[in-house]
């Protein structure tokens, strides 16, 4: 895998519904881009004293544009480092790393898919439904969020998407409730194959098994807070059982981010759980 | 216009020297990484080359597989972050099965970080780090604060430092050198390197990471799975070079290799100036994982400018 460090240049920022979508003209990071890819960006400017990277899924990629090769995420306003992402105006200047980790595993055969979006967690699927379909496979959204504005990409997932469903808590759109309450029968009514989920942990431990449930395999990509990105710094562990049945600390950004959904130990993440690998005794 | 700018010409970069010999390892420029923020090496290779740079420090290895503690590992704090990640690795023999061999055979100057809990461990680790071959350096892990039982910071007491060091140092061929890396928090530092070297250390290495604590502004209790962590980053810097600073005029003949903080060519020039043989980067990896190389290339243009052709001209010259 071709992993590139190199200094980036704001293309544009614009607002959308409660986030930020960033183009960024950056080269030699579009053309290894596989969908579930992520960036780590490095944030504040050069006396900047945020030292830790912020990682973001990507949303889109571009190889042909007027600015030579593109990369863009959608991000929230949370902390003072998204803040400062934020501000950012066309022609600033971005230090970007990437891309990272492993993407989401494509099936073989055609076959139906689901791909769950928490909140701007479905930036990633966007180019995952191309793919799937350019393949032969399905490609049904689900998308949900609290309210309307932290919905991302449902006229897009309309365009891309087999079918689309649209959950909000406060059902100011689609469904009111969670992407679980549609889900469940989703997965019967398309016979899916396979589940691709991105969002908050706890959606994604839900989607995970109500998956197995339903005898379908689920790709989740996990949220855990990483200071450097690229696999040196161990910040970025959750409990994963291999195929040994050994569960392990893995990294989530170079194992990861997309993990098969029944091989992570949701239930102890955030916990070293008795028996994993060089656990206390 | 300064003394130092006064009294010479710049030089053209490619006329300073920033080759060092430390302890008979030949290093092309001074600046390595620091333990536990480059892993052994293989993902920073995607960077720059990592034969290229100082020495690879790898992140301390232990005895037998570790978990480490729970997450979140990681905080950011004002130009630094506290991490309590409390030394996951894959054990001695997976480290020397998989993880030193890549190393040695990508040809980069590994020099072996080993941290145990008890002295035995310790010995263990550096009779066998000792006979693999290939490695070019030793760092005994005396001061990790993410250890299960905080109390056993070796390097918070000068004798069992001396113990720990003392114990180890045989076990080791002559020709490859052993630096103890010591804790800040202490009263002072140089009676620890002082023991340390006196155990039959050729250096040590200052600083490890300061304890500290954050608190979390929503559940108003600490943010690290481990409570306490270690600081890093620039803000601790000033503590680093006043350490290296201290040991330097305590025992002027001991190599010191000064960390904590760096973050460009001139806070490693610091580090020099107090008295560091060489220097080590770390957290800045994180932030820019191009660093070690970029440290170095900013020094040279740091010394050019200055008029200073080598390394040697700058050590300690702080103390003077």
């Amino acid at each position: 895998m071709t992993v590139t460090q190199a200094r980036g240049r704001v293309v544009s920022r614009t607002p959308v519904g409660d986030y930020h979508h960033l183009v960024i003209a950056v080269e030699g990071i579009a053309e290894h881009t596989r969908p579930g890819h992520f960036v780590a960006l490095a944030v504040g400017g050069a006396d900047s004293g945020m030292l830790l990277r912020r990682a973001f899924s990507i949303y889109r990629t571009s190889t042909t544009g007027r600015y030579g090769p593109t990369v863009e995420v959608v991000f929230a306003a949370h902390g003072k480092g998204t803040r400062w992402m934020a501000d950012l105006a066309p022609e600033d200047e971005i230090d970007v790393v990437g891309p990272m980790g492993r993407p989401f595993a494509l099936p073989k055969e055609k076959v139906a898919c689901i791909l769950v979006g928490g909140g701007y967690g479905s930036a990633p699927m966007f180019s995952l439904a191309s793919a799937l379909r350019e393949r032969g496979s399905s490609a049904h959204f689900v998308l949900g969020a609290a309210t309307t504005p932290r919905l991302f990409g449902v006229l897009e997932a309309n365009r891309v998407g087999s079918s689309v469903h649209v959950t909000t808590e406060d059902g100011s759109t689609g469904t009111r409730g969670r992407v679980t309450d549609v889900l469940e029968g989703l997965v019967d009514d398309v016979e899916a194959a396979v589940v691709y989920a991105c969002g908050p942990m706890g959606m994604l431990r839900a989607v995970a098994d109500l998956a197995e449930d339903a005898g379908a395999w689920s790709q989740c990509v996990v949220e855990e807070s990483m200071a450097c990105g690229v696999g040196v710094c161990m910040t970025c562990v959750l409990p994963v059982e291999g195929e040994d049945g050994l569960v392990r600390m893995v990294r989530s950004c170079v194992e990861g981010p997309v993990f098969r959904g029944d091989r992570v130990r949701w239930d102890a993440v955030g916990t070293i759980p008795p028996g994993t690998l060089g656990a206390p005794r | 216009m300064s003394a130092a700018e006064g009294g010479r010409a710049p030089l053209d970069p490619a006329d300073v020297d920033l080759a060092v010999d430390l302890c008979g390892l030949r290093m092309p420029t001074p600046v390595m990484t620091a333990s536990g923020c480059a892993a052994a090496g293989r993902e920073l290779d995607q960077f720059f080359d990592v034969t290229s740079i100082g020495a690879v420090v790898t992140k301390s290895i232990m005895r037998s597989p570790r978990s480490g503690r729970p997450t979140p590992r990681m905080v950011e704090t004002p130009s630094g972050m506290l991490n309590s990640i409390g030394l996951q690795g894959p054990g001695i023999d997976a480290f020397l099965a998989r993880d030193l061999p890549w190393l040695v055979q990508r040809g980069a100057r590994a020099f072996v970080s080993i941290a145990g809990e008890t002295a035995d461990e310790y010995v263990e680790l550096a009779r066998r780090v000792g006979q693999a071959p290939g490695v070019a350096g030793i760092e005994v892990n005396i001061s990790c604060p993410n250890v299960e039982n905080r109390g056993m910071v070796f390097a918070c007491d000068p004798d069992s430092s001396y113990r720990v060091l003392s114990e180890v140092r045989p076990h080791i061929p002559d020709d490859i050198p052993v630096f103890a890396k010591l804790t800040p928090d202490v009263t002072d530092i140089t009676i620890v390197a002082g023991a340390a070297a006196d155990a039959g250390a050729d250096g040590v290495t200052v600083i490890n990471t300061l304890l500290g604590i954050a608190m979390d502004p929503d559940t108003l209790r600490p943010r690290l799975g481990g409570v306490t962590g270690g600081l890093s980053g620039p803000a601790v810097r000033p503590v680093a070079v006043r350490a290296v600073w201290q040991i330097r005029r305590a025992l002027p003949d001991l190599p010191i290799i000064g960390v904590g903080g760096i973050r460009t060519g001139f806070d490693a020039l610091e580090m020099v100036l107090a008295g560091a043989a060489a220097v080590q980067v770390g957290t800045v990896i994180f932030h820019d994982p191009s660093a070690p190389v970029r440290v170095a290339d900013e020094l040279r243009d740091e010394l050019a400018v200055r008029g200073f052709a080598s390394l040697d001209e700058v050590r300690g010259l702080a103390h003077v």
